[in-house]
Order: structure tokens, then sequence, then C-alpha cells
């Protein structure tokens, strides 16, 4: 607790950058947004009024697979209040359209905006309402009678693979099988002197932001627009194909997310805000409630993960075998993309010679799967990372100096093929976790086993490059001096808005102050690609800083002829444009002014795009991701050898993030990420029986409690090298992979036995402790007490 | 539904509705007197992103119908800390330790916290967790927010009830802090 009071103490914002100094990139200020919020006043989605406002409200399948004999409307239309009631039929282009993985082999299956003919999963939408009140809309939807015939389902992977299954889509139960494979595998496991083989199992899993999926939509200028709580607004192109309008008909405007870690990726509400609209042409809101947030919207895919590794007895690692099958839920969303990402990084951070992977994207009749924050390169940690553990072991070998022999470098190649072109420093924010942690503790008492462990993790950032991605900003030099910045980013509550701001403040030297961002807005602001994929500071970071610069170098003759000097001889800082020397200050309105009277541009839109590549799927080689940040969680736990219960006692997670634009930011980033992937590794699972969900209260689906770990001790390692502006590495995803790797080795370390199925349960624990047997437990208990 | 006219003081201002008995006071205040700072969460009263303050003690709004609320004094965020004014120290705590990230939680945890200092003035970090377990958040792990927390608890008081005064929190982060105001 000592450590964890001096660092906080330590001002972040002190801390040095690498390489060359800056003024306001490397502090942490307090952003427009971060006021708003704790006064209160941030206008959330569901903040929207309008003059003769609608509610909405989604009539659900309560089948998990079955056949739609008849809809009938008729007692809900008749309600008091009720605007509207539509099905199907009434839906011009009934499919929500996904460009899913890029054309690489994944199966074509269109999702409908409300099921015609039959049904997939429970929570599927069956018909929409819009009525006076909330109250009225939610009576009328349980008045929708709807007759099902039910079908035959699949609630898992293995039933949906094996012979004779039922289809739940008639192009076949695989969506997508993806295969990488480089180097000769079968040389390397005939060689191998040890070779470790185990299954691991990961569990459906909500993103819970507080906030749940939420808009209001209404018609101004002839055009459907739709503000709402998402990740992406380029949606706006697929919401004018399902109303069969043209794409400049439908806007999107994106209001500050309550949170969204993946789960506003894909479209939520507005499908049905933007028919409800457009049918009864007034303003509708919708929120959809907390319980059919947890039961319908998608969810982190189960993985079962079977990995083999062969190793030399030096400790290298030789060869590894990985084959991983993800449960898609109903429907495809990003599975293929998420399955795609599995395989990609099912290495980790460390030299695999000789790989063969495989992922394939199941569909059942569960809740469809798509993106949740570490896409798929998180759930492999707990995979490599016990594998590398298992090796060390059977091999006697220190678990640190095995990966120090193994770990990737900077020129070495990944599961593609492909070089890494960065730093990686992952040794390095091991040993400082590992500091961080310090010694173990003594058992609190009687019954209690302490155990301590660490993971280590490689999540990439930015799209995979063969999307050809690209971000646009927009930056203007008002007359006055101030700034305006116009970016189609969303903020999703990590920052997104402000570190463009912190950047241009850097570059211009306009104080914070005197800066205004408006973001996420199709029809007023350039695109920005959608906030996922620890992109956005990434795209829009590297688009805002050349947008500054390209402003900047437009003014700096401008500026340069007032003072009587050369352009490259100006500092810009403060509001202030002066020679190096301090002499001939002119204020930025000084050079507003006169580059208008001079006819030069105050403004600069910018389109920055990221490198791209190719991937072939038939050799399973090529491009993949632009670049990975790395990092490591250390954490100690204490076991009730009676219960099962784990207790959280220490926890410390370190990453590279190349160089910390905000460092309460990424500090911020780090601690919340650990604390969703400790939800992950030890409480949370979306129970389902035979496709129904059984958990879709907060009282039943555990998200971490103030009470339920202990505080996250951060360190930031700053290598300088990373993709993004100014070197810095995107860590929006990358703190959720560690943490249960790193507990599931604690636990092994306190009770002798490594637990392979998430999440860590007093039940599955206990079965761990049962299974080793109580002799060699009150040994290990008496070790402790000595 | 029968319909009630209800009176409710809410944040020392009298407001008359006239609503369906079945509304709640999250419903109530969020979308009739139109306070933004009272959010839905789950409706279920585990989250506590609807925390208001009902005669002093920390409430969920989301459990609570409209018509229970006559007669009782009602404090929202905006109550505690009137956003035409100065902001209250333990806010500018909120910022300087980046105990807000999506902000959707913020103010319950604001109004939690501020309801346990006057209980418990000199509450430790552990009593502070405790304090919190009714208001969720899963953007910061916590730390962060058990941090500002503790910091204020530490500050000298004197200045909380007088707007303008600057004391305590006026550290190089609360410098930084204004700056972003």
């Amino acid at each position: 607790m000592t450590d964890v009071t001096q660092e906080q103490a330590t001002p972040v914002a002190d801390r040095p950058v690498v390489g060359e100094s800056f003024n306001v990139v490397g502090t942490s200020p307090g952003h427009h947004d971060f006021v708003d919020k704790v006064r209160g006043t941030l206008m959330y989605a569901a903040d929207w009024k309008l003059p003769g406002m609608l509610f909405g409200k989604v009539v659900r399948s309560e089948m998990a697979s079955a056949r739609i004999v008849s809809i009938d409307v008729s007692a809900a239309r008749e309600l008091d209040g009720v605007v509207a009631v539509l099905t199907a039929e009434d839906v011009p282009y009934n499919a929500i359209v996904e460009h899913a993985s890029g054309g690489l082999g994944e199966l074509t299956v269109p999702q409908p905006v409300l099921a015609a003919d039959r049904v997939r999963y429970v929570g599927e939408p069956v018909a929409v309402i819009a009525a006076v009140d909330q109250e009225t809309a939610d009576e009328a939807a349980d008045l929708v009678h709807v007759e099902y015939e039910p079908l035959p389902g699949v609630f898992s992977p293995a039933e949906s693979l094996a012979e004779g299954a039922p289809l739940v889509h008639e192009a076949g139960n695989v969506l997508v099988n993806w295969r990488l494979e480089r180097g000769e595998v079968d040389k390397a496991f005939s060689e191998a002197d040890v070779v470790v083989e185990e299954v691991y199992q990961t569990q459906h899993v909500e993103h819970a932001y507080l906030e749940t999926e939420a808009g209001v939509g209404w018609i101004e200028n002839d055009v459907v627009t739709l503000r709402v709580s998402t990740q992406v607004i380029e949606h706006a192109v697929e919401i004018a194909e399902i109303l069969g309008l043209p794409a400049n008909r439908v806007r999107v405007i994106a209001a500050y997310m309550g949170g969204g870690f993946g789960g506003k990726e894909d479209t939520t509400v507005e499908p049905y805000l933007a028919l409800l609209v457009w049918r009864t042409r007034k303003p509708v809101q919708m929120v959809w409630s907390r319980q059919e947030s947890i039961m319908a919207s998608t969810k982190r895919h189960p993985f079962t993960m079977s990995y083999r590794t062969a190793a030399a007895k030096d400790g290298r690692i030789l060869g590894m075998e990985c084959d991983i099958i993800g449960d898609a839920g109903a429907y495809p969303c990003l599975s293929a993309r998420v399955l795609f990402a599995g395989a990609a990084l099912s290495t980790g951070p460390y030299k695999v010679p000789s790989l063969r992977a495989r992922s394939r994207a199941v569909f059942t009749n569960n809740v469809p799967t798509s993106a949740f924050r570490g896409f798929g390169a998180m759930q492999v940690v707990l995979g490599y990372e016990s594998q590398i553990d298992a090796v060390a072991d059977a091999l006697g070998m220190d678990r640190r100096e095995i990966r120090d022999l193994n770990y990737v470098e900077k020129g070495d190649a990944v599961t593609s093929g492909e070089p890494i072109t960065t730093a990686v420093a992952v040794a390095e924010t091991r040993e400082k976790a590992l500091a961080r942690l310090g010694p173990p503790n003594p058992p609190s008492g009687p019954g209690k086993v302490v155990g301590q462990g660490f993971g280590n993790s490689m999540q990439p950032y930015g799209r995979t490059i063969w999307f050809r991605d690209h971000a646009s900003a927009w930056v203007t030099l008002q007359s006055d001096g101030t700034l305006l910045i116009r970016s189609g980013v969303t903020d999703l509550g990590a920052g997104q808005a402000a570190s463009l701001c912190q950047i241009a403040a850097e570059i211009l030297g306009v104080p914070l102050d005197d800066i205004s961002v408006y973001i996420g807005d199709t029809a007023l602001n350039p695109p920005a690609g959608g906030t996922f994929a620890t992109r956005q500071l990434y795209m829009s970071g590297n688009a805002i800083l050349r947008a500054s610069r390209k402003l900047r170098d437009q003014l700096a003759p401008v500026a340069a002829a007032l003072i009587g000097t050369e352009p490259d001889d100006l500092e810009w800082r403060a509001g202030t444009v002066s020679r190096r020397t301090g002499q001939g200050e002119l204020t930025l309105a000084d050079v507003a002014r006169a580059a208008q009277d001079a006819a030069v541009d105050t403004s600069v839109l910018y389109t920055w795009r990221a490198p791209a590549g190719r991937f072939d799927p038939d050799v399973g080689q090529g491009g993949t991701f632009p670049d990975y940040t790395f990092g490591t969680h250390a954490a100690e736990v204490e076991v009730d050898v009676e219960t099962g219960a784990v207790r959280l006692t220490k926890y410390a997670a370190c990453h590279d993030v190349g160089r910390s634009i905000n460092p309460m930011r990424v500090r911020g980033q780090i601690q919340g990420g650990a604390m969703q992937g400790i939800g992950y590794a030890l409480s949370e699972e979306c129970v389902m029986v035979d496709g129904n969900p059984t958990s879709t209260l907060f009282a039943n689906y555990l998200i971490p409690s103030s009470m339920d770990a202990p505080d996250i001790m951060v360190d930031i390692v700053e290598s300088g090298e990373g993709r993004g502006p100014l070197g810095a590495r995107g860590i929006g995803e990358p703190p959720i992979g560690p943490p249960a790797a790193a507990l599931a080795s604690a636990i092994e370390n306190a009770i002798g036995r490594r637990p392979t199925t998430l999440p860590f349960t007093p039940e599955r624990v206990l079965a761990l402790l049962d299974q080793r047997g109580g002799d060699d437990l009150s040994h290990a208990e008496e070790a402790q007490e000595r | 539904m029968m319909r009630t006219q209800v009176r409710l003081q809410v944040n020392g201002v009298e407001h008359e509705l006239w609503i369906r008995n079945d509304r709640t006071l999250l419903n109530a205040l969020h979308d009739d007197v139109g306070l933004p700072d009272v959010r839905y969460g789950c409706n279920e009263g585990v989250c506590g992103t609807c925390t208001v303050l009902v005669d002093g003690a920390p409430t969920s709004a989301c459990l609570m119908y409209a018509v229970q609320a006559e007669g009782h004094e009602i404090t929202t965020l905006h109550g505690m800390a009137d956003p035409t004014q100065e902001m209250h120290p333990l806010q500018k705590r909120f910022l300087e330790h980046g105990g807000a990230q999506c902000g959707f939680c913020t103010p319950g945890m604001l109004l939690t916290a501020k309801a346990l200092a006057e209980r418990k003035p000199d509450a430790n970090r552990e009593e502070i967790r405790y304090e919190l377990v009714g208001n969720l958040c899963r953007c910061t792990g916590y730390t962060a927010i058990v941090d500002a927390i503790e910091a204020w608890m530490k500050d000298d008081h004197a200045e909380d009830e007088s707007p303008g005064a600057t004391g305590a929190a006026s550290s190089a982060g609360a410098d930084a802090v204004e700056a972003g105001a």
C-alpha cells in the first residue's frame, strides 16, 4: 500500500518523455470532456429531447431457434398512445450489412433488421414500437403476439460442428476457417525434447458499459438524423441502405459515449430508430433496458483453444500448433475478423519458427458475438502464457529465463511472416511490473495460501492493413487566434477528442483553452473511421499531427515576414509566434489576420493513410496488423482452500506505450482495462441454458465492484517507438489481455494446479484443489506458514 | 394507468408534476424535471448511476416511484455543485486524479462520497472502497476514484461551502485543471 501512495503522489504529468521536449504532450490537463463529466453537464445520447418526441421499444424473440408462424400486432396497435408498430414487411431493405473481413473467404450471411420467417437467438428483434411515452411502448411490446414453431437448435460450437447438426444458416455453420502456417511444424515436433499440450476454454462476456444503447432520431432537411451512442458514425451508409435512401439522406451524430468497449461498434439502436423516425416523421428516442442490453447485445467470443508447443531442452520454442474455435452466435457481425486476430496473435510475444494455427468462427443459436476490447487477441493470452509456463516447468527452467530466451525482437517475423518494425520492450515491462508487485504477503490466516504470477501480452493496434485505413482531420485558425478542430472521431470516454487537442496545441502553440473540438458527425466532420481496434490515436492522431504541421508550414512565411526572419526560425508557443530567441513576438490572432490579408488559407483538411498490405488466405501468410503494444501484469492472490475463493491482494501493470501523450489518460486506460480483465478472469460469465440467458441483471452478471480488487499499480514504459503520432502506441485494448494469464499463474503458484477454464470461480478452483488432494495442500500451507 | 399530481423538492426548488403512478423517481428527474445528471443504468438498484440524496442519504432513484418522493428533500449532483458556480473541491480532485473516464457513473460517485464525508469525515481508503460498492464503474478500475476521494478527505474542508475560495485543492494538478476548465 505504501508503494501505491508514493506512486500516486508522483505527479504523472512531470514524468520526462523520451526524446525532444514538449510543452503540452506528456502532461495531463483536465480537458473539456472531463470538466463536463465531473459537473454532470455532458449530454449523453439519452439526454436529448425534442418536441413531440416518441419513445421506441424493440420486441424480441423469446425462442432461440424457431419458425415464425405469425405475428399479431393488432392489440399493440390499438393501445392508447401507440403510434407505430413495425415488422419485417415494413423494412425497405431488411438486412444489416456488415462488410465483414474484407472478402477473404468468409460466408456472406445477411442479418435481418427484423426477423421475418425465422428467429435464431433469444433477443432477436421481431418488431419495433413507437409510443407517446416509454411506459406505453413497453406495455405495447407485451401485447405483440408472435406464434413460433420451435426448431432444433445448436448451443455450442461442438454441437454446431457435429455431423448432421441443424443448420443455423443454409450457407453452413462455419462462418470462416483461417489458417496461418510457416516453417516445418511436423519436423519441429519430431525433433522436440519436450511437448506440452492443453485445451483452454473462455466464456461469453458482456461489455457492461454503464450507459446502455441509446439514441434520438429526427428528420431535418429531409435527412434522417440520428444522435446515438456509437463508436462508428460510418454506419450511416448501412442505415440509408436499410431505409432504401441515398447515402446522403442519413446523418449520424455520435454523442460522447458512456462506455463502449467494442459493444457499440456494430449498429445497436440505429436501424430501429431510423425506421420509426422514417415511418412516423416524428422525433423518436430509444434506450435499451439493462436487461435487454445484457440479453441481446453482442458478446465476447468464447474460445476453445487447443495448444501444442514443442521446445528444445535449452528452452527454445521450436514450434506450435494452435486450433481455435470461436462461438459466433447466430449472425456474423465481426466474428471473422475476431477469429483472424486470434490466430494471428496465437503465439504472443514469442519467437515460434514453425507454426500451424487454425481458427474457425462457428454459428450457434446463442447471442451473436462480435467486437469487445481485445478482439480475439486477448483470449489467446491465457493460451500462450500458460503454454510457455508449462514448457518452463517441464524443463525445470525459471519462467522469466525461458521468456528472455524466446521473446520476439524488432525485425523478427510474426505468425504471418512479416517483421516487427518497432521496439519490443516486453522484458522491461515485465521487470517493472514484478518490481512494483514486490515480495508476497504472508497468508492472512489459516486455510489460506498465497501465490504470485505474471502474464505478458502482445496486442495489435490499428485495423488489419488490407483495409487500407485512413482518417481525416480539419484544423482552422480563427481570426482571433483560437482553433477549431473537426474530426469524425467518436469518443468512448478515453479522451479520443482531447488527445487531438493536445497534439494540435503542441504543434501550433495554441493554448488548450483556445481550442474547440467538434467530433462524430457524418454531415459536418471529415471521416475518421470509427473508434475501435485501438486505432484512433494511431489514425486520427497522425492525421491531426500532419494537419497541424501543414497549417503551421502554411502560416510560417506570413509570420516570418511580419517578424522579419526566416520561417524555420519560429517558435510557436502559448498562443504566440516569435523568433527562437524570443524576439518579435506576435499573437496567433496577428498571424491569422495577416494570413487572411495575404490570401493564405488558415485552414487545413488532411487525410492520413496508413501503410497498406495484403494477406493471402490460401498460403496463410502476408500483411496483418500495423504494429503492436506489449505489456506485463503481475498479480498476487490469496486462495481460501476451504471455499476455493480467490482474493486478489496486489496488482501491478506495465505497458510500453511508445510515447505517453497524456499520462493520466494512459494510466486510466491501463487501470480500467486491467479491471475489466480481472472481472473476465474471476467472475464474469453470461450463462445460457440452451440459448436462454440466465444472467441478464447486474445482480447476477458480476462486474467488479470497488471491493473486488485492490489498487491497480501502474508503470509506463516509453520506448519512443510506435507508429502513432510522435512515436505513440495505442493503449485502449492492450491492458485487458494479461489479467487472466497473470491470475492463472498466481493461482497455480498458490495451489499447485493451473486453471484452464474461465472464469476462475470458487467452484472451479475447489475442483482443482480436490484433484490435487488434501495431503499436498496442507503441506503447501505449512510451507507458507513457515 | 392512474396519474397523480406530485410536488417534488429537488435541489431546493419545488417542481409540480402530473405523472403516472408507476413513473420512477429516476424518469421523473431525468425526463420531467430535466436533470441529465441523474441517469438510467440498470433499473434494478445495483449500479448506482441514478444515485440521488433523499434527505441526505444516497438512494437509487430507479427503485423509488416519484410519488413516494413527495415530502422529501432530493439532491442531485447539480444540487451538490451548481454547474453555474465554481467547481466543488471534490470535483476538482476527480479532475486532478482522472476519477472520470466516460463520466456516466461520476455524479453517483460524487454524491456517495459526499454523503460518506458527512458521516465519516476521516474515512480511510478501505472505508471509501466499502462505501462505493453500490456505485459501479466500468472504465477506471476504481483506483483513481478512490485516490480522488481520499485526497479530498485529507483536504482542509473549510472552503467546501464557500465557492470562490482556494486552498488545499490548489495544487499543481488543480491549476492544470483550471486551465482546462
